[in-house]
């Protein structure tokens, strides 16, 4: 089943003009755009029912409590979780794969133990490792990637080894748009007794996932690049592990019970959820879940494969345009790229001018910038609602760039 | 808004003749400034013989708006006692914040003033200004 042409009705924002012109949103790896279920469904919560959760004993706080959890059941059955215990909510994957960093590696990284990452991880997958590797005196490595942006496994064997405890991962990369083979990773590092981290920011809106299948033991995921409201992401864990591990923060509700010098933890998934929590916004992303399933992943997929494919081709009529990242097979909806002549941030503010949101900058991802030896690059990305016009006002404008710049 | 405020010709003009691109050598001070948001860098360098800029260079990747801000500012700066230096730089920066039109005597820097309609670009303007402010202090400091 295809998306249908009447998707974009969904989508109040893309409906404005810009400096006159129709607005071309193609920053969706940023942020994606919000359907008017999901906007309805904040106002609903606000609306009808904003309570705290798993407090009150009052009509709207059960229906609060019960809409959450069901959220997460949704979550759960959506990236093929065992058991909704096994999804916990937080702000985005940053603070995901930070309490994966913190409460599961803390315990079992010692000093000479390594952790793999890779050199195409944004920021949030290397920051809180680099935390880690400090305080337990342990050793990072990294996975490089070759001149069209696919991890380079020749030398796997010995990177991953019988002191490697973490290997994380960014499943699709948001600066190439590679999709990296993470299932043979993972038999790998499970082969040595390592856990596998995966950054699924830009996989989970896009594409079918199975966490288990995929070979995953960790899976972040943020909802607002999955049409969801900014302020909720959250972690997959399998049980076992979430189990054994120690709280992140403290506080109220991850509890079960506290005496003035010190306290027991609450179940899995709670003993992750210290404080009140976004209640709304998670809500509103069991509802853009809904709505991605309704639509089917595979046809998510299949459309922004169509989208992306035609891209490429038609990227390919702008002289001086060199994209970084594959140009074939399986991809992302993700395609930076550089112009000769002329700086990203000028390539994006003539876009502006047309009404075309690209993203100029390095994406959070600066030692990938660094090794192609660039500072920053032009990103466009696409998703459900992106057209193929839209592609054509992209081409348009980039033309555009050049003869502003009056690059022959 | 209109895009040709922001690219006026001069601007384009410097961005792709940048002036005084390179290392002052031997230099008094260098100094590097970076744009965090955006990954651009660059470095300044300078020579003071007996109160003078004997010498100032730019080097560094960034935008059109950057690369020619400091390409003006050297333009500007050479030759400049360091009391007037320090002058224009207190005059760009108050321009570029929009407390006042640019005074006489900033040549082609007066095309910046489009800039100032949009925000994120100011900073872009600013660096090699606030780099070179610094890399005078740092001469200041040195005995």
């Amino acid at each position: 089943m295809a998306i249908p042409a009447t998707i974009r009705e969904d989508f109040p924002i893309l409906k404005q003009r810009v400096h006159g012109k129709p607005l071309v949103y193609l920053d969706s790896a940023n942020t994606s755009q919000k359907p008017r279920q999901v906007i309805d469904a904040l106002v609903r919560y606000y609306e009808e029912y904003n309570a705290n959760i798993h407090r009150g004993v009052y009509a709207i706080a059960e229906r609060a409590t019960a809409e959450y959890e069901a959220a997460r059941a949704k979550m759960a059955r959506f990236l093929g979780a065992a058991e909704p215990a096994e999804v916990v909510f937080t702000r985005n994957i940053t603070e995901a794969l930070n309490l994966v960093a913190h409460s599961w590696g803390r315990r079992h990284v010692g000093p000479g133990d390594e952790i793999l990452t890779t050199e195409m991880e944004h920021h949030s997958d290397l920051v809180p490792w680099q935390f880690l590797a400090q305080e337990r005196g342990a050793r990072l490595r990294h996975i490089p990637f070759d001149g069209e942006g696919r991890l380079v496994l020749d030398d796997l064997d010995r990177l991953i080894n019988a002191r490697t405890k973490i290997v994380a991962l960014v499943h699709v990369s948001n600066a190439f748009g590679t999709v990296n083979p993470v299932t043979e990773i993972a038999r790998r590092a499970h082969a040595h007794g390592a856990v596998v981290v995966v950054d699924g920011a830009q996989s989970a809106p896009h594409r079918p996932v199975d966490v288990r299948a995929l070979g995953a033991d960790f899976f972040g995921f943020t909802g607002h690049k999955m049409l969801a409201p900014m302020g909720v992401g959250g972690l997959w864990g399998r049980r076992a592990l979430l189990e054994e591990m120690e709280p992140f923060l403290g506080g109220g509700e991850m509890i079960s019970d506290v005496w003035l010098d010190h306290a027991t933890w609450n179940d899995v998934p709670w003993k992750f959820e210290a404080g009140t929590q976004n209640v709304g916004d998670t809500i509103a992303l069991g509802v853009a879940v809904e709505y991605l399933e309704r639509l089917g992943m595979d046809a998510v997929a299949a459309h922004e494969r169509e989208i992306t494919t035609y891209a490429l081709e038609r990227l390919r009529e702008v002289p001086g345009l060199r994209i970084l990242g594959p140009t074939t097979g399986d991809r992302g909806g993700v395609i930076s790229f550089m112009m000769d002549g002329v700086h990203p941030h000028d390539v994006a503010q003539v876009l502006d001018e047309d009404g075309v949101c690209v993203r100029a900058g390095h994406h959070c991802t600066k030692p990938l910038h660094r090794r192609l030896g660039i500072g920053s690059s032009v990103r466009a990305s696409f998703y459900v609602y992106t057209i193929r016009e839209e592609i054509d006002v992209l081409v348009r404008s980039l033309l555009k760039v050049r003869s502003l710049f009056r690059v022959a | 808004m209109s895009l040709d405020e922001l690219y006026r010709d001069v601007i384009l003009d410097h961005y792709s003749h940048p002036r005084n691109k390179g290392l002052a050598e031997p230099a008094d001070a260098v100094r590097d400034g970076a744009n965090p948001l955006c990954g651009d860098e660059i470095r300044v360098s300078l020579r003071v013989r007996d109160g003078v800029v004997e010498d100032v260079q730019f080097d560094g990747k960034g935008c059109s708006i950057s690369q020619a801000s400091a390409s003006m500012m050297t333009e500007l700066v050479k030759g400049k006692r360091v009391e007037d230096a320090r002058q224009a730089i207190a005059a760009v920066k108050a321009m570029m914040r929009g407390e006042q039109t640019p005074p006489d005597g900033l040549g082609d820097l007066e095309a910046l003033q489009g800039v100032r309609k949009f925000p994120v670009r100011v900073k872009c303007a600013t660096l090699s200004w606030i780099t070179l402010e610094l890399a005078l202090e740092d001469l200041a400091a040195s005995p």
